[in-house]
């Protein structure tokens, strides 16, 4: 297919908290990239970075960084960043050169190191900027948005503090399998439990912590590919880098509220509202499902249309499980099953190794932690070792497809969809 | 002490809290499509499907139907207001369907009600209330208050 992409060459330096300096962590990936592609650095003619931010600005433009710190030799560079989803920006922009053929070899290239505790705005009086309001006026953490999406479920569908602990097992188990996942030991229900709540209903160890880390990719042409001698590569065959769709009616970081959905005009607005189901109509505060249509299921649904699968060709998922309940809202956004299902998916083990379709066989970021630019490229490194049969004992037997999904603040969608 | 809204001219000015029935959250409505914007958009309506009209100011429901609930059991990092030499007591914060305008609202929830005092889709109303007060200022907010069979409930004590 022409619009095919080859992944050459996958790297990431493992994660943890030491507070070295991000490039660190990013050349590492790159060095081991490149090793894996069998590429030399010189011989890449573009790099892109996912920005590094700190006090609300990119204060770390990561192309030009890395591309120093690998030793100018003059490729083009790009700096990219979407918060969580600016990985897949720089996987987009690295494959929009590759199909334009502005570029044959593109190295991408995310990395971090977190600060400490909750993630915070920038400082000074900032009344302009959303998400310095939403710490200002109602001191909404993100762990809070992830608390009410968890009630919600809770409320909705039936979902129990149980299944969210399932969810953290099940991801420690892999995580304990993971060379580079900074937790790597297996988790009970009852340490779940035992944990402290953080925002009701969720404890510490339902909420992904903050990282170090580093990943990268290195991304060729197919007829690169072939010349360079690998004939059969993992492919990446779409990238979904949507926004939502107007009215957003369901609350999602860093908003205080959503958008209104009673515009008059014909058109969109409108539209969105005759979809719904009948018994939503008077009862719009009372117990029904989420719109159909979320912003995180259009997100999934725009990489399917453009790879030409569906969710029954996934032999794998990577999603972006910031708190264990939202691993499972992912479960309905993905089309693993239908919406309100997710927790009977954790309950049977199909999404565990060994089940029918496994999601987060890398451990997730319940095992990884969040190192913001680098984890959508590491998602993407998963899939990669996954669909090579190169995962050790964390394998997928036969993985054949793979997608990874994710979301970045304000509205930034991620999925890519990979496959061999 | 002065009385200073935490944030401008997202809810009405209010008399001393809890006794003021006309207390509203202020958000704009385009005159062209209708669409409701909170917190108020002034420059422009978001509706891709309209092609743009005047913002006018319109007070929200005042009642409205709880899609979620949550707590903030550590204490939220700056700018959030709180004095760091007070013990931490957790607040609820609860997210707030407006049927009229179909939107969901955030806000803490009165002070004394706590995340076991709430259920999905219970009716709740928007009250005046108390963020923080520093040496001179009192920093006012909305809070949103349950109520019990339609009657607001009495008082919680703080
Ligand atoms: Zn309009």
């Amino acid at each position: 297919m022409s619009g095919d992409i080859a992944v050459l060459g996958v790297g990431m330096h493992p994660w943890g908290k030491w507070g070295r300096s991000f490039v660190r962590y990013g050349v590492a990936a790159a060095r081991d990239a490149l090793a894996d592609s069998g590429l030399e650095w010189r011989q890449v003619r573009s790099i892109i970075g996912a920005d590094t931010v700190r006090c609300g600005y990119p204060g770390y433009v990561a192309g030009a960084t890395f591309a120093q710190a690998l030793g100018w030799q003059g490729a083009r560079v790009a700096s990219v960043y979407a918060a969580c989803a600016s990985g897949a920006q720089a996987i987009a922009a690295a494959r929009a050169q590759i199909l334009a053929g502005l570029a044959d070899v593109v190295l991408v290239v995310g990395a971090d190191a977190a600060p400490k505790g909750f993630f915070a705005p920038a400082g000074g009086e900032r009344p302009d900027d959303p998400d310095w309001l939403r710490f200002r006026v109602l001191g909404a953490t993100n762990p809070a948005y992830f608390g009410l999406y968890a009630r919600r479920r809770m409320a909705c569908y039936g979902d129990s503090p149980d299944d969210y602990a399932r969810v953290k097992v099940k991801n420690a188990a892999a995580g304990a399998l993971n060379p580079n996942a900074r937790y790597r030991r297996a988790v009970s229900a009852e340490e779940v439990a035992a944990s402290a709540v953080v925002a009701d209903p969720l404890r510490l160890l339902d909420i992904c912590a903050t990282s170090d880390g580093g990943a990268a990719l290195v991304l060729s042409g197919m007829d690169f590919a072939r010349r360079h001698g690998a004939a059969d590569p993992v492919r990446i065959r779409a990238v979904s880098t949507v926004t939502p769709v107007y009215p957003k009616t369901v609350l999602d970081l860093p908003d205080v509220a959503t958008d209104s959905d009673v515009a008059t005009d014909s058109g969109v607005a409108t539209a969105s509202a005759a979809d719904r189901p009948a018994v939503d109509r008077p009862a719009v505060a009372a117990k029904t499902p989420p719109a159909v249509d979320s912003f995180r299921a259009s997100i999934a649904r725009a990489a399917y249309e453009e790879a030409g699968i569906g969710p029954e060709d996934l032999s794998l998922a990577e999603v972006y499980d910031l708190s264990t309940a939202l691993e499972l809202q992912w479960y309905e956004d993905i089309g693993l099953c239908e919406e309100g299902e997710g927790a009977s998916l954790v309950r049977e083990g199909a999404t565990a190794l060994g089940g029918r379709v496994p999601v987060n066989p890398s451990g997730g970021l319940a095992s990884f932690g969040e190192a913001v630019p680098a984890q959508a490229i590491a998602q993407v490194c998963e899939l990669t070792w996954q669909l090579r049969g190169a995962a050790g004992r964390r394998q997928v037997a036969g993985a054949r497809v793979g997608i990874t999904a994710n979301q970045g603040l304000f509205g930034h969608g991620s999925a890519v969809v990979a496959l061999r | 002490m002065r009385r200073t809204p935490v944030v401008d001219g997202w809810f009405s000015q209010a008399c001393p809290e809890g006794a003021d029935p006309d207390f509203r959250l202020l958000g704009t409505r385009c005159t062209a499509c209708a669409a409701v914007f909170f917190p108020p958009e002034e420059s422009f309506c978001r509706n891709p499907a309209c092609a743009g009209g005047g913002l006018v100011r319109v007070p929200l429901s005042k009642r409205g139907r709880v899609w979620s609930y949550t707590d903030s059991r550590y204490r939220p990092p700056a700018p959030y207001l709180s004095d760091p030499a007070a013990e931490w007591e957790p607040y609820t914060l609860v997210a707030v369907e407006l049927a009229a305008e179909r939107m969901v609202v955030l806000g803490q929830a009165a002070p004394g009600v706590g995340v076991e005092a709430l259920e999905v889709g219970m009716e709740v109303e928007v009250v005046p209330g108390v963020l923080h007060e520093d040496k001179d200022t009192v920093w006012t907010t909305w809070h949103w208050r349950p109520l019990y069979g339609g009657v607001p409930a009495p008082e919680a004590g703080s």
